[in-house]
């Protein structure tokens, strides 16, 4: 009973963080200085008609209404997956835009997150269990690679395996000349050109994971209960993993929410360097071109993906965390 | 003890220990635990010996830092680094099977990992100070008791586990309908509670308690106390009882072991600890609580402070806040020996030692 109650109070606050952050979607815009209109317009070097300075108005769903107007609509366009034109895609939609780009993103960054979100909290458990063996060296290598510069390690592993050993694609997120779709040519196609991406980002981030598990496991070890898992003669891997590592997690869990949302708006980097067809690179070209509407139908993506993933944090809290269910 | 016990435990002749004759279950022989390696390490336990007989509440009294948790871990291997076992033994004596011979007793010290993880709760259960933290916060009581069972039953059913469980549960006081409760939805006597549950899963015939009510309030003190004597009559398991609190050792235990910087100082009956101290930190820690029953009498407490281990005195390590010291005890280490007047007990004492400086070597 207390988890539904729990459940309804977690939905009602996202509901209101939703609106607030589109409201917020809404107002940033119409509060900048210059107008889509006039981005569109400036190519035509002011060799344009009131009719045509009309008519693009109305393309780009430009109004002249009333502030409250203006909001009405653009809930009822959002509530029909209406986001706009966009600007430098012109006259490409801008949700079916960044419906091409997000899932190259959500696929790459995602799967690398999560394999890096695994793989240094794993490394993170057994470096704290082996504490002072040859496994500490982890520790000085990975804040290495985390402290060098993103597009540097990116640059180098581009140079290195992409141009130097020809391993590796060097661009895109497939070959362009493939049809996208379900088949085994592109699929494989797909694979190879995000390795080098996907081994980047987790070369850059495992070190975060893991120091953060290592930390939390070296409090935790020394707890009581880990100490009576063991005098209850239980398998070293279940006092490990099922007594240390159970209650290490629950921080790096939300740290891994955390970097969930961030997915779309944290891949630029990765995505300019690798000119990967992702949402980040749109991003970027969105500013390039002042595309004021794909950048807000960007940044809404981002806001509800970054609500989303910490409401399904939340709800794996309720599952991994017993003292959550009663409390909030 | 009533006075017919003693002449009895008087008339076996006296042992290296002499306890009162009766079966020896765990042995521990010359054990010393050092923290640290090297010149640096501190020895906080020191070549103690002291026997638990089956049936037995053996009770180890000593302030902060007198080793006594120390040696408890040390037994069951639970030591964690920098603190290392480098000497002695932990003689287990295992019950005869079903009329066969007495096995030969097993070193726990010298058990190979798989051993060691079968003998562990099966043969000793412990209970530590902090039930807060001695459970896992993540887990349910029951899921708790369970995996115990699953690691040394193989083979036991859910539903199986589920009934021992709540029947363990209740044994305790605790309505078995707790079961499904995680540890930060019971009290503190309750999780304590629970955690003796947990212990007597086995049905171990070693009961460990260290520090076992000190973070409960005084009048759950005395029902987790009560329901420990309940439950040793009941299961007649031994228990070796830690804690810095002698009033409430007296009162459950059959004898008593007082730890004065790592090494054991005194060893004998309760009521000879109470009514005769021998030892004169034996006599300070008995003068420093006031009596229950009976006359009153001046507390005293004991001057100075708890000595440094890593650097001890020369021959007593009590001797400097003792007031009885005297040259030899700033030179000689004591040995614990048996004082002619009373064979149930033993004293590491140069005080009324007999015969000069024989042990002095």
């Amino acid at each position: 009973m207390t988890q539904v109650r729990f459940l309804f109070r977690r939905i009602a606050f996202y509901a209101v963080t939703a609106w607030a952050a589109i409201t917020m979607n809404f107002l940033i815009p119409r509060l900048m200085p210059g107008s889509p209109e006039n981005t569109v317009l400036s190519r035509f070097q002011g060799q344009v008609s009131q009719e045509q300075i009309d008519a693009v108005k109305a393309q780009l769903g430009v109004s002249d209404a009333g502030i409250l107007s203006q909001y009405g609509t653009y809930w009822k366009d959002l509530l029909s997956g209406d986001l706009g034109l966009s600007v430098s895609y012109f006259p490409g939609e801008v949700s079916e835009v960044i419906g091409q780009g997000v899932w190259w993103t959500v696929v790459l960054i995602g799967v690398a997150t999560a394999i890096s979100f695994v793989l240094g909290t794993l490394l993170g458990v057994l470096a704290a269990w082996k504490r002072g063996s040859r496994l500490d060296a982890l520790l000085p290598l990975t804040t290495f690679l985390s402290a060098v510069p993103y597009f540097w390690i990116a640059l180098v592993a581009l140079s290195v395996f992409g141009v130097e050993l020809g391993l590796f694609p060097l661009t895109g997120g497939y070959r362009p000349e493939l049809e996208v779709g379900w088949s085994g040519e592109f699929i494989s196609s797909a694979l190879s050109h995000s390795v080098l991406p996907a081994l980047t980002i987790i070369v850059s981030s495992i070190a975060g994971w893991l120091l953060g598990m290592r930390n939390m496991m070296l409090t935790t070890i020394s707890e009581d209960y880990v100490l009576v898992a063991e005098a209850k003669g239980l398998r070293t891997r279940r006092v490990m993993l099922g007594y240390a590592a159970r209650n290490a997690l629950l921080p790096n869990i939300s740290g891994f929410a955390m970097s969930l949302g961030f997915i779309v708006s944290g891949s630029i980097v990765t995505e300019t360097v690798f000119s990967y067809p992702g949402i980040g690179f749109l991003l970027y070209n969105a500013v390039l071109n002042n595309d004021y509407p794909l950048m807000q139908g960007i940044f809404l993506i981002i806001t509800l993906m970054v609500l989303f993933a910490n409401f399904v944090v939340d709800l794996c809290y309720v599952v991994l965390d017993p003292r959550i269910r009663q409390e909030a | 003890m009533t006075a017919t016990d003693t002449t009895a435990d008087a008339a076996v002749p006296p042992a290296r220990d002499p306890g009162p004759g009766r079966e020896p279950l765990l042995e521990i022989k010359g054990l010393t635990v050092d923290y640290g390696e090297g010149a640096g390490a501190v020895h906080a336990v020191d070549n103690v010996d002291i026997t638990l007989h089956r049936a037995e509440t053996l009770g180890l009294a000593g302030e902060s830092g007198s080793g006594k948790s120390t040696l408890a871990h040390a037994v069951t291997r639970l030591l964690r680094p920098p603190g290392r076992i480098t000497g002695g033994q932990v003689l287990y004596h295992r019950r005869a099977k079903d009329g066969g011979p007495v096995p030969p007793p097993v070193d726990v010290l010298a058990m190979n990992p798989a051993e060691l993880r079968a003998f562990r709760w099966e043969e000793i259960a412990i209970v530590f100070q902090s039930a807060m933290n001695a459970l896992n916060p993540v887990h349910n009581v029951a899921a708790q008791i369970a995996d115990t069972l699953r690691a040394h039953r193989p083979g036991i059913t859910r539903e199986q586990c589920r009934e021992r469980a709540a029947h363990l549960l209740t044994t305790v006081g605790v309505p078995a309908a707790r079961m499904k409760a995680y540890p930060h939805e019971l009290s503190g006597g309750m999780r304590q509670r629970v955690m003796i549950a947990m212990a007597l899963a086995l049905d171990p015939d070693v009961l460990v308690l260290d520090e076992p009510t000190t973070a409960l309030d005084v009048v759950v003190q005395r029902e987790v106390l009560a329901e420990l004597v309940r439950l040793r009559e009941e299961f007649g398991f031994a228990v070796l009882f830690i804690t810095h609190d002698l009033s409430l050792l007296l009162e459950v235990a059959d004898r008593v072991a007082i730890m004065y910087a790592g090494r054991l100082v005194e060893s004998a009956p309760a009521q000879a600890v109470y009514h005769e101290p021998e030892h004169p930190y034996t006599r300070g820690l008995v003068g420093s609580f006031p009596p229950l029953r009976g006359p009153r009498r001046e507390l005293t407490g004991i001057g100075g402070s708890p000595p440094d281990l890593r650097s001890l005195p020369p021959g007593c390590a009590f001797s400097p806040r003792c007031g009885h010291a005297f040259d030899r005890c700033r030179r000689d280490i004591p040995l614990l020996r048996v004082p002619p007047a009373a064979p149930e007990r033993l004293v590491a004492c140069h005080l009324d030692d007999p015969d000069g400086g024989s042990d002095a070597t």
